[in-house]
């Protein structure tokens, strides 16, 4: 239940969004407990956008990992 | 972006996978404690802790929200269809016992209980049917407890109130630690529910209980690099509080969810399925909001409420004690299809999800 899945924000209206969860599902969530704009990543939960996925910062998680395997044990 | 398969990239597992064995090595059982019914899903579905060194052991804790409410929450609940209140739930909580029957049990002898995916269904319903006395039963951790509160804070319909069940993870963490019996070595903390509490509130575990803590996220490599950091956290002798999560997970957390949250919510002692009462562990409507708390409404209290049909060791099962397999109903009595417990109910249960994972 604490599930939430990635989307992109396709559309912006009133609170509400249209986004896109991939393999063409669309649906409209609540983004009223985030900031977004249109093709945003944002995790949603239960009807409801509950953060925005940083696109930078997951980029620099695969960096940071491959860098950490590469480095020896100290 | 989202679903970039090198965040499952089966070659930096295994490289992992050595790391993690050299840094285990020559080491006393470790034992590192979750709170997600998520983070299980990937633990089992991925095979991770056969990755695993021998010493190195990942239990799961009371990471399932529909599996910790009590009976006696589930009986208010049908308690309120026999008023002719029409009950609007999420699918996990549908199925989970309460006292003597589920809600499923309850609408199969005539009460009304809708199934929604999110509170603003249950407020669309209401709006539609305003002769109709609605309740949201408002389950979930800190993950679905904004959700809820934006709706009370946006008017609901007069007919529309809410039943209260949500709860906070970081107290019932500071219960587990507290276990002594339990001998915890290490935390992975949420994901989803740090995207909105962020990190403060776990600043507690390695600074007043020497606990490594990192939160994760859901991808194997995740939760396998949480291992790792762990691990060399252990390895340095230095209790840290990390965060492996940084695509979603903000030091703050979800600053706007967690004001929706406060406006809305006082927070008071809670009962745990099986657990028992959990200090600050459960959100009450504050005063201010009493007219859409169905408590009040009508007039609601029930006390007690069995929470384990004979046998059923889910108890144990939610802090981790004992794996599914050592409950003698698991599998026997006890299938997804005819379950007796809550664990093996919800699809975030670690008895369900460890049935499935045995049956595909
Ligand atoms: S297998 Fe069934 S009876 Fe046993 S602990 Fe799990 S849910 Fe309870």
């Amino acid at each position: 239940m604490c599930l939430a899945i990635p989307a992109k924000v396709l559309r912006v209206k009133d609170g509400i969004a249209e986004v896109d969860f991939g393999r063409g599902v669309s649906r409209e969530v609540n983004i009223m407990l985030v900031d977004v704009k249109v093709g945003d990543y944002v995790l949603v939960h239960a009807g409801y956008a509950i953060q925005v996925i940083d696109e930078k910062e997951a980029k620099e998680t695969l960096r940071l990992w491959n860098k950490i395997l590469e480095e020896e044990l100290p | 972006m989202t679903a970039d398969l090198r965040f499952r990239d089966p070659k930096l597992a295994e490289r992992l996978r050595s790391k993690i064995a050299r840094l285990a090595q020559k080491k006393e059982t470790i034992k590192i404690c979750h709170v997600c019914g998520t983070h299980e899903w990937t633990i089992t579905h991925y095979g991770l802790r056969e990755l695993l060194p021998e010493n190195v052991e990942v239990i799961a804790g009371p990471g399932c929200p529909v599996c910790i409410v009590p009976a006696s929450e589930i009986d208010e609940a049908i308690e309120l269809t026999l008023n002719g209140v029409t009950i609007t739930c999420f699918g996990d909580v549908f199925r989970v016992p309460g006292s003597t029957r589920s809600l499923l049990d309850a609408k199969a002898e005539g009460a009304d209980v809708k199934v929604v995916y999110s509170v603003s269904d249950a407020v669309r319903l209401a709006k539609k049917e305003p002769e109709k006395d609605y309740v949201f039963f408002a389950v979930g951790f800190e993950t679905t407890a904004p959700s809820t509160a934006v709706e009370v804070l946006m008017n609901p319909p007069k007919n529309l109130s809410f039943l209260i069940s949500h709860r906070l993870i970081p107290p019932a963490m500071k219960l587990l630690v507290e276990m002594e019996e339990l001998n915890l070595n290490g935390f992975i903390a949420p994901g989803h529910v740090s995207t909105i509490i962020g990190l403060k509130p776990y600043e507690i575990f390695p600074s007043e209980y020497h606990m490594p803590t990192v939160v994760a996220g859901f991808e194997p490599l995740d939760v396998l690099f949480a291992v790792y950091m762990i691990l060399k956290q252990i390895s340095e002798g230095k209790a840290r509080l990390e965060n492996e999560y940084t695509r979603a997970v903000r030091w703050e957390g979800n600053v706007k969810a967690q004001r929706v949250m406060h406006r809305v919510f006082d927070v008071v002692d809670g009962r745990w399925r099986g657990l028992g009462s959990i200090e600050s562990s459960k959100f009450i409507l504050k005063e201010k909001y009493s007219i859409f708390d169905a408590h009040l409404k009508y007039d609601l209290k029930i006390e007690g409420g069995v929470d384990l049909r004979p046998g059923c060791r889910c108890h144990l099962v939610i802090i981790g004690k004992i794996k599914p397999t050592e409950c003698p109903l698991f599998m026997k009595a006890c299938t997804p299809r005819k379950p007796v417990g809550a664990c093996m109910v919800s699809s975030e249960g670690t008895c369900r999800i460890w049935a499935r994972s045995m049956s595909s």
